[in-house]
């Protein structure tokens, strides 16, 4: 990996992943993506990518709807997120 | 002590089997052992099914459920425990989800039995799609579930009075 000199001359990609409805709405099951980088934490990216309109709109209509999880942690607003992170979005779950 | 996400079915008589059969060759003391299976209903609010399907998130799933175990491990006497979850596409009747939790005596197996799958429940990322006569739907989340887990945020009685 290269040293993340965010800004510089690197450019940060996070890995964004999917599910049920969520990966219904948006159009695909997971997608690396190069947010600008005052995206600093979990609800910052949820913003943006409500900014980028289509399916992205549609599925965070209702954040209360929404769960997150950074490198398959649960995790809430404030998680600070950074380059090669996974941040996987979907709906409260139910199995068993 | 062991977490199993797979799309194949299970044999809940044969898993009952080799997990007393293993804790009693490893000369744990157990004396009472809890099953617990779930399996797709026939019917939901009112529809006849005709599949449901489990999606879930390879990796984390297992992560979440092995972290489960080890919190029912951390609260109660356990001797031996197995959660086996199924994913893909299931027909009613069809076996999803099996906990199994063995200890001495039968108070810890049957809490820790509970607490496995209200958590499981709530915390495991796996979402079920069912199939109708009226087309596909995801299956929302229930309060009641969220209730089920919340109430063992409070100290059990088996694991409180053994502590």
């Amino acid at each position: 990996m290269l040293t993340p000199l965010r800004g510089l001359w690197y450019v940060p990609l996070m890995r964004l992943v999917y599910f049920a409805w969520l990966r219904e709405r948006v159009g695909k099951a997971g997608e690396t993506l190069s947010p600008p980088a005052s995206v600093t934490t979990v609800g910052g990216l949820l913003e943006w990518l409500k900014g980028q309109g289509g399916g992205y709109a549609e599925a965070l209509k209702d954040l209360s709807a929404v769960r997150v999880a950074v490198n398959q942690e649960y995790s809430g607003p404030e998680t600070a997120i950074g380059p090669n992170d996974e941040v996987a979005l979907f709906p409260p779950v139910t199995g068993g | 002590m062991s977490v199993r996400v797979q799309k194949e079915d299970f044999d809940v008589g044969a898993e009952l089997n080799a997990l007393t059969q293993r804790a009693r060759a490893e000369g744990k003391g157990i004396g009472g052992i809890v099953t617990f299976s779930g399996i797709v209903r026939e019917f939901s609010e009112g529809q006849r099914l005709a599949a449901m399907t489990l999606e879930h998130y390879p990796g984390m799933t297992e992560r979440q459920l092995e972290d489960i175990e080890a919190e029912a491990l951390r609260r109660w006497p356990l001797d031996a425990s197995l959660i086996i979850h199924r994913y893909g596409r299931l027909e009613p009747g069809a076996n999803i989800v099996l906990c199994i939790t063995a200890s001495a005596h039968r108070q810890a197996a049957f809490e820790a039995n509970e607490f496995l799958v209200d958590w499981l429940k709530t915390k495991a990322p796996f979402w079920k799609l069912e199939s109708g006569p009226k087309g596909e739907s995801w299956v929302a989340a229930k309060s009641s579930d969220d209730k089920a887990a919340d109430r063992w945020n409070v100290a059990p009685a088996a694991a409180k009075r053994r502590a």
